[in-house]
């Protein structure tokens, strides 16, 4: 990069959220005219430094220039004001209004004091037709596609003289050929002089169009260089923070001695895809083994398990479970049918925050203890009593909420509300995300017993070394499909890190 | 959250009992304050009076706090009313069709209105959970039109009938209490012990409290949704019959009029959340409870009706205002 002044300078950013480091001395500075492309993993900081950026929240310390001249934003809509522009993942714009109105909502023109709409039509016209989008200005948003509806985001954006744009996963829910129209965008403003600053996992994407790429982790920028002279892998290895040369350790981890090899076929899955997130998954699971499910953020993880579950339904593929065919259309298809689901979000998804430690381990089992529809509190509570001894659940006892937990003994009840169904198949997203170290190996220890007693585990991490310590084989996704199968010696920190970078090993 | 965080005493507990205790102890002083101002309190007319305007209160509250255990809310509970009251003198009277007995008359007027309560309900919960209506607007289809309907079964016209048999729902009495006063205890007692010991009253709860969560443990969602909306239909049936018993005579435009607020009212008075999650049949019938008195005790001392309401309003945002306070604490 030139030596000019850069549009952005954000230094020494720190912030803390109830006492708890978000960002650490963070580091991040946009060229004029550049796409700088900023990476992380869940947590590494992007979004509270760009949140810090935009006004949402307030630095502790820190220093932020832009455009030459010391800049903090009190509010959202003064960042937008100052040139500095946010395109979400989520669209945020009212889809039953016209395009016109959404991309002039705010700035309206006005005539003889009522709205000038022949002229912004024509202002609004103009404006897409810079991104060689022709649309009708005056039928409702929700007429056109998301790509399109991205685009008069974009626009919106741009139509209030931004000097920065920022793209927070734009293309999460896109398809190949629109995020090559969002991509052409991209390289038009940064011919019209305007830098952006892009936001995601997807690798192809960031090396196709970013000029810089800024890697964070654990609050801290760790890593600023050109696009052309970092590798993939490298890039990768530095989000994750593992070393590329690194050998395998064993024992960091609980999960102890792996299980024995070739198992019994329990889950098999051919060519399962749900457009756009979901493309081809091949993957299988044998009898009491654990089956590590890898692949960075957006790659179609957590989507996969959802169809197993019968949360979502695939568009094609098949799944078998036991030699038979398997479509779930509900999630209690696939419980009655011994599977349990584990996920990623456990405030969102899993705990009813304001039931006990019992209703919330037995939740599940429900049907199983009643008799005509009434619960036998006798049974129960010795199943409670079995799972905390045996789980070593830490509460005042089964009638203390939920939310009075901590994440580790929160993750164990809800690990318990499906050992208690004696499932054959277990998946388990991100299962000791958020968890003390203590808890984590704890956790860890317990799904290799589990397994060793015949349990089917899919074990969805984004923790590598949790991928190969923890599973017996994985596979690595990668753009919503399983690019490679890896087991015994092929197991390897490089060769999962490989996998996500290039799609191969 | 640190070891000791997670050991803490239960210090949710008192926190629990006491805001439970706050709509018993707020009764017992307003019943203290009364025996003290206002002039004849303690008698069986008083008495009387208040339990006859309360008890259909209370019937309907019932189902409604099972609705807004769940999530939801039921705008539709009044309009239910008209149109059981409205069925039963044409069936009794055998104006819909020929009936073989007077006595199977009554039976089916008991039946068969209550029993059309609840498949309105069952609409309800199919607004809601099939095509994803949300409730409030859900319900506000039969707030409107179910009262229209119960006007035009009875072409709009006031019914005057005498009918001991029929009218032993209101006016009966065993071994000197009403009859109407043991069908709420019983609703009221059946409503917490399937709360606190059927699967459904955990779903209900469950589904309340994180929707979901529920879905993904495999609760039928749909399916509970549906059934609670069918309760709420049924109670108000109920109610409606209550209320033409009392009157003795089927006034579709009057009937189960301002009945969803007042029921609304008791649970949150109740200490019931309206977010969901949460269940609370007894403070809702100790809510309907107090609010019942408040009124009585402002007209007995000749506040207008209208200054009545300011107060009965005044009453929701303190319990509301309370309820925040408490999830704070």
């Amino acid at each position: 990069m030139p030596d000019a002044p850069p549009l952005l300078a954000m230094h020494g950013i720190n912030k803390q959220f109830a006492g708890i480091a978000a960002l650490v001395d963070a580091e991040f500075a946009v060229a004029e005219g550049e796409v700088h492309a900023l990476v992380g993993q869940n947590g590494a900081g992007k979004s509270t430094l760009i949140k810090i950026l935009t006004g949402y929240y307030r630095r502790d310390s820190g220093d932020v220039t832009f455009a030459g001249r010391p800049f903090g934003a009190a509010s959202p809509l003064a960042s937008q004001r100052a040139g500095i522009s946010t395109i979400y993942q989520e669209i945020n714009l009212v889809g039953f209004r016209s395009v016109t109105e959404n991309i002039c909502l705010g700035r309206e023109t006005y005539r003889f004091g009522l709205l000038d709409w022949k002229r912004m039509h024509e202002e609004a016209a103009a404006l897409l037709a810079r991104f060689g989008i022709e649309i009708d200005v005056r039928r409702p948003l929700q007429d056109f596609s998301t790509a399109a509806q991205q685009m008069v985001a974009i626009a919106r954006a741009i139509g209030f003289a931004a000097r920065l744009v920022i793209m927070d996963e734009p293309t999460s829910s896109l398809s190949e050929r629109e995020t090559q129209v969002l991509l052409d965008v991209i390289r038009r403003l940064r011919a019209d002089g305007i830098s952006v600053v892009f936001v995601s996992h997807k690798l192809d994407e960031l090396y196709a169009v970013c000029d810089r790429v800024t890697i964070m982790r654990d609050g801290r920028t760790v890593r600023v260089a050109p696009m052309a002279e970092i590798s993939k892998l490298d890039l990768v290895a530095t989000m994750l923070g593992r070393d590329i040369g690194s050998v395998a350790r064993q024992g960091a981890t609980g999960f102890g001695a792996k299980g024995a090899g070739a198992a019994e076929t329990l889950l098999a899955v051919e060519a399962l895809a749900e457009a756009p997130r979901v493309r081809a998954v091949d993957l299988s699971v044998g009898k009491g083994e654990i089956v590590g499910l890898s692949g960075l953020l957006g790659s179609g993880r957590t989507e996969t398990a959802r169809m197993l579950f019968g949360v979502d339904a695939p568009d094609s593929g098949r799944i078998t479970l036991d030699g038979r065919g398997f479509t779930p259309r509900a999630p209690h298809d696939a419980i009655t049918a011994g599977v349990g689901y584990c996920t990623e979000d456990r405030k969102a998804e899993g705990i009813v925050p304001e039931m006990s430690v019992r209703e919330n381990l037995t939740l599940a089992l429900l049907p199983a203890l009643a008799r005509a529809g009434v619960v036998d509190e006798a049974a129960q509570a010795r199943i409670v009593e079995t799972f905390i001894t045996r789980l070593g659940i830490r509460c005042a006892g089964p009638d203390q909420p939920i939310r009075q937990l901590s994440g580790g003994n929160q993750q164990k009840v809800l690990l318990a509300r499906w050992l208690c169904m004696n499932p054959r198949l277990l998946i388990l997203d991100e299962p000791t995300r958020g968890i003390d170290v203590g808890a984590k190996a704890e956790i860890q220890a317990l799904i290799r017993e589990l397994a060793r007693d015949g349990l089917g585990v899919l074990m969805i991490s984004s923790e590598i070394e949790e991928i190969v310590e923890g599973a017996d084989r994985a596979y690595v996704m990668r753009d919503g499909r399983t690019v490679a199968a890896l087991d015994g010696d092929a197991l390897t920190e490089q060769n999962v890190m490989t996998a996500m970078a290039q799609g191969d090993v | 959250m640190s070891e000791r965080a997670v050991l803490a005493p239960r210090a949710w507990r008192p926190m629990a009992l006491l805001s439970r205790n706050a709509v018993l102890a707020a009764l017992v002083l307003l019943i203290l304050l009364n025996i003290a101002i206002t002039p004849h309190f303690v008698s069986w007319e008083t008495l009387n009076v208040n339990l006859t305007q309360v008890t259909t209160i209370i019937i309907v509250a019932i189902g409604m706090t099972m609705v807004i255990a769940t999530g939801g809310i039921d705008l539709s509970v009044g309009a239910l009313m008209a149109i059981a009251g409205a069925l039963a003198p044409l069936i009794f009277e055998g104006k819909l069709f020929a009936i073989p007995s007077p006595m199977i008359g009554v039976a089916l007027a008991y039946v068969l209105p209550v029993l059309a309560a609840g498949a309105f309900g069952w609409f309800n919960g199919l607004l809601v959970t099939r095509y994803r209506i949300q409730p409030i607007i859900a319900t506000l289809v039969l707030f409107i039109a179910g009262r229209g309907i119960g006007q035009v079964m009875t072409n709009g016209n006031l019914q005057p009938f005498r009918n001991p048999p029929f009218q032993m729902i209101a006016m009966g009495h065993i071994a000197h209490v009403p009859v109407q006063v043991i069908l709420m205890l019983l609703i009221g007692g059946a409503a917490a012990w399937a709360v606190r010991r059927t699967v459904f009253g955990r779903r209900i709860l469950a589904i309340g409290g994180n929707e979901r969560a529920a879905r993904l443990a495999g609760i039928p969602v749909d399916r509970t949704k549906r059934l609670v909306y069918v309760i709420s239909g049924l109670c108000s049936g109920l109610a409606g019959l209550i209320v033409v018993a009392i009157n003795s005579s089927s006034d579709a435009n009057t009937n189960g009029m301002g009945m969803e607020l007042d029921a609304i009212a008791a649970v949150a008075v109740g200490g019931t959340p309206l977010m969901g999650g949460r269940a609370l049949i007894v403070g809702t019938i100790l809510g309907a409870l107090i609010i019942q008195i408040v009124r009585y005790m402002l007209l007995a001392n000749g506040v207008p009706d209208s200054a009545a309401m300011v107060v009965k309003a005044g009453l929701i945002v303190l319990a509301v205002a309370l309820q925040f306070q408490g999830r704070r604490a």
